[in-house]
């Protein structure tokens, strides 16, 4: 909990800077204050800036935050947190909690009728529980100019119902990351083609995708003497592997052509879980467990991101993490990878027809999933204190700032976060690297074709339901069609317990936002 | 006469009744809700929750594991416990240092060591599988294959937990009068004789108490379920306690998850009892009679 309070003393640093900036300035009678001891490269004008939160005195007022644990999320709530408290007077108190509990940290004040927080950072996918809960982010906050830049579909991810709701402050997807190296790299084209009969190229498809991998699993592709492997991915049932058996099956039963759910069919609430699209999905999936490092089988997170920005694995899809992680300055791979949209699927699922339809070019389906968010409590009593931190949380300075420094968890969401010139001034990347990995970005953020989490009431639940039914085909306890009938019937039930039109109602926002 | 003596039992008492009592009687008023997170509060939802949990096989598969478990990493503990301490008892050179030595794993934090286990498992990246590679057995899946993780669970709970079993036995054996071992020796019985005849009987009370505590704390194995495996592969680590963690913490399913809880609790209860009876009458001279 941070709870120090060290009020600048704004009038003597103003003093002093006047005495500077008078002479440079001249007859102007312009002045700015210099803000970059925070670590900002500019100031962004506008209500979010650090001069304007400077000018505000909430001296003797209170500001309670809930947020992650340090370093994701946690270390820059922390940092932002202490600077508004020199910056306003505030006493800014902030309250770190491990992932595991954050859900029901919030939610029990919600329901209970406690006003805990004002301030609350947690998964975007959380806001078909939360909504109830939350304020509408005012008009004048949504017409500053950092709130302008971010993108359409993360202002989508932040509104329900026509509302913004979340303060959107991160942006993730999935997207594949791939040794680029090792794809340019003759000896390994030659092995490919051997194996093959086909030229190596980034994969299309997943089922490419997993012939990839098991061509260079178990061979020592970089000459470091210790195995290489395909594939490293979130496999482990409770740490988010649903997003990537997400990403897997998106493909196959995302059909561009067929609106109205990817999850649900959206008139009956049905669960498309295990249609033959989403069993293809899981079949793969389990089959790419060959190809991945000895305990890829119950990789978190943590150990994808240290699988492929270590060195050890080919490709890996998840969100940013791994391609930071191998884009660090002192990585063994750095410079030496690439990013392109997740594999797609050449035969689609057709829920309307019954069949599978057959696509020249594969059917590519953006994953927008997760991401951190932030919003204020309808019962705080200090909204205004409490959007002028998200703002200033959230300010051009500010996150430009954040997106350099991997752990904190900050990915793009602005327009401006997609122009490669950024990363390579900034990061010092490769040309190359920083185009591949803007373009895929970019790409993701206006891809026709689309999927969001599962934004309805209960999501943890259905989540949780989904996990345990794809861990039980990666297991082999099930096969893929029996382990996601389970998950179908275990769906239903939730739906009939929650009540179908509510879920529908809820569910009705993310597919407005997919079809839109 | 005397009536305001009772006033003295009332602090007692008030705290007995905060402490234990209330969050007792309000987990069972919760279990008749379906307190989650689309219908907060308090509403009354009969007996809806133990008609749902009756059906749910995964909470009953996983009552089924915990009890392989339970008895298996006790049994383990209780023969490798004995054995060190009777390794201990006597006069062997270093004798304080190994018995502190033996106590460092029960000192340490569970969730802290969990961690450090998970990397040594690490199938990958840890050190485990490099050093059977090195005595030609092999490396193995141990937290990517169902038996082998299941395993795992077992030697991280043996290690934790093997030297409060040896705590509690060495001190019975310090305790035991010297007359009976001394009538042994001057009976001729040798060293294997005098342990199942005098030491092992003399211990018995003891035993039972020391796998009784042991086997109430194994019931609720949580920490080491949740860092090392998270219940998989599939669910064939997943036990009761990390079963209702999911269920209450993670899917917000108060009401649900009270109903788990009370009714593990009575079966444990139910359990725990009927066991301390037999070991009684297998393991404590006379109780049987």
């Amino acid at each position: 909990m941070t709870t120090t309070r060290t009020r600048l003393r704004r009038g003597a640093l103003a003093s002093t800077t006047l005495a500077g900036t008078a002479l440079i300035l001249g007859a102007s009678g312009t002045m700015a204050q210099d803000y970059s001891r925070y670590g900002i490269q500019a100031d962004t004008p506008g209500i979010c800036s650090f001069e304007a939160i400077d000018a505000k005195d909430y001296s003797g007022r209170t500001l309670n935050v809930i947020t992650h644990a340090i370093p994701v999320i946690g270390e820059p709530t922390a940092l932002h947190a202490q600077q508004f408290q020199e910056l306003t007077g505030a006493t800014v108190n902030v309250v770190h909690v491990p992932f595991g509990d954050l859900f029901q940290r919030i939610m029990i004040p919600f329901q209970t009728q406690q006003s805990a927080y004002d301030v609350l950072f947690y998964g975007s996918l959380w806001l078909g529980d939360f909504n109830p809960y939350l304020a509408e982010v005012p008009e004048a906050y949504q017409q500053v100019s950092g709130m302008q830049a971010v993108t359409e579909t993360y202002r989508g991810v932040a509104s329900w119902g026509g509302k913004m709701l979340q303060y959107t402050m991160d942006g993730d997807r999935h997207y594949l990351k791939y040794r680029a190296d090792v794809f340019a790299n003759p000896e390994a084209q030659a092995l490919f083609k051997e194996k093959t009969g086909r030229d190596l190229t980034v994969p299309a498809t997943w089922e490419e995708y997993n012939e990839v991998a098991a061509v260079f699993t178990n061979t020592d592709w970089d000459n470091d003497g210790a195995p290489n492997f395909g594939t490293a991915e979130v496999t482990k049932r409770d740490d988010l592997m649903f997003s990537a058996f997400i990403s897997r099956v998106a493909p196959y039963a995302k059909h561009p052509d067929v609106k109205g759910g990817f999850f649900f069919d959206l008139e009956t609430m049905t669960p498309q879980v295990n249609t033959p699209g989403w069993v293809r999905g899981l079949e793969l999936f389990v089959a790419a467990q060959a190809s991945m490092p000895p305990g890829g089988t119950s990789f978190g997170l943590g150990d994808e991101i240290f699988s492929f920005g270590g060195g050890q694995t080919l490709m890996s899809y998840s969100w940013d993490d791994a391609f930071i992680q191998a884009m660090q300055e002192d990585s063994p791979i750095r410079n030496k990878v690439a990013a392109a949209m997740l594999p797609g699927a050449a035969e689609v699922w057709n829920r309307d027809t019954g069949q599978w339809d057959k696509f020249d070019e594969p059917n590519r389906v953006a994953y927008v999933t997760w991401g951190w968010t932030s919003a204020v409590a309808k019962d705080s009593q200090n909204q205004d204190m409490a959007f002028d931190f998200l703002c200033f949380f959230a300010n051009e300075g500010n996150t430009e700032s954040d997106l350099q420094i991997g752990r904190f968890g900050i990915n793009p969401y602005r327009d401006s976060h997609f122009d490669p010139a950024f990363y390579e001034s900034a990061l010092g990347w490769d040309k190359a690297v920083a185009e591949t990995y803007t373009a895929t970005l970019k790409g993701i953020d206006t891809a026709p074709n689309q999927v969001f989490d599962l934004r309805v009431p209960g999501v943890g639940e259905f989540m949780s339901s989904l996990a345990a039914g794809v861990a039980r085909a990666q297991s082999g306890e099930q096969s893929p069609q029996q382990a996601l009938d389970g998950v179908a019937a275990e769906w239903t039930a939730i739906v009939e317990r929650i009540g179908p039109d509510r879920v529908r109602e809820a569910y009705a926002n993310v597919v407005a936002l997919e079809d839109r | 006469m005397y009536r305001q003596k009772y006033i003295f039992l009332l602090p007692g008492l008030l705290v007995l009744i905060a402490v234990i009592l209330f969050p007792l009687i309000f987990t069972i008023r919760v279990s008749f809700s379906s307190w989650d997170v689309y219908n907060p509060g308090l509403n009354d939802a009969g007996g809806a929750m133990y008609a749902r949990m009756w059906e749910d096989a995964r909470y009953w598969q996983a009552l089924w594991r915990l009890s392989l478990l339970s008895v298996a990493t006790v049994l383990i503990q209780y023969l490798l416990g004995f054995a060190l301490a009777l390794l201990v008892w006597r006069d062997i050179a270093a004798r304080r240092f190994f018995r502190v030595l033996f106590l460092v794993p029960m000192m340490t934090t569970p969730v802290v060591m969990s961690v450090i286990w998970r990397t040594i498992f690490h199938e990958s990246l840890g050190p485990l599988n490099p050093i059977l590679e090195g005595l030609g057995i092999g490396a193995q899946p141990w937290l990517s294959h169902p038996g082998f993780a299941f395993v795992a669970v077992i030697i991280v709970e043996v290690w934790q937990w093997t030297p409060f079993m040896f705590l509690l036995l060495l001190a019975g054996l310090l305790s035991l009068p010297s007359e009976p071992f001394l009538a042994a020796k001057i009976d001729g019985a040798g060293p294997i004789r005098t342990f199942l005849s005098v030491t092992f009987p003399m211990m018995g009370a003891i035993s039972v108490g020391a796998i009784l505590i042991r086997a109430i704390e194994a019931s609720k194995i949580m920490e080491t379920v949740y860092v090392l495996t998270s219940g998989g592969p599939g669910t064939s680590t997943e036990t009761v306690s990390y079963y209702i963690y999911i269920r209450g913490m993670r899917d917000f399913q108060i009401g649900y998850s009270a109903a788990l809880s009370l009714t593990y609790l009575i079966i444990m209860a139910v359990a725990l009892t009927l066991i301390a009876k037999a070991l009684m009458r297998l393991m404590v001279r006379g109780a049987g009679a």
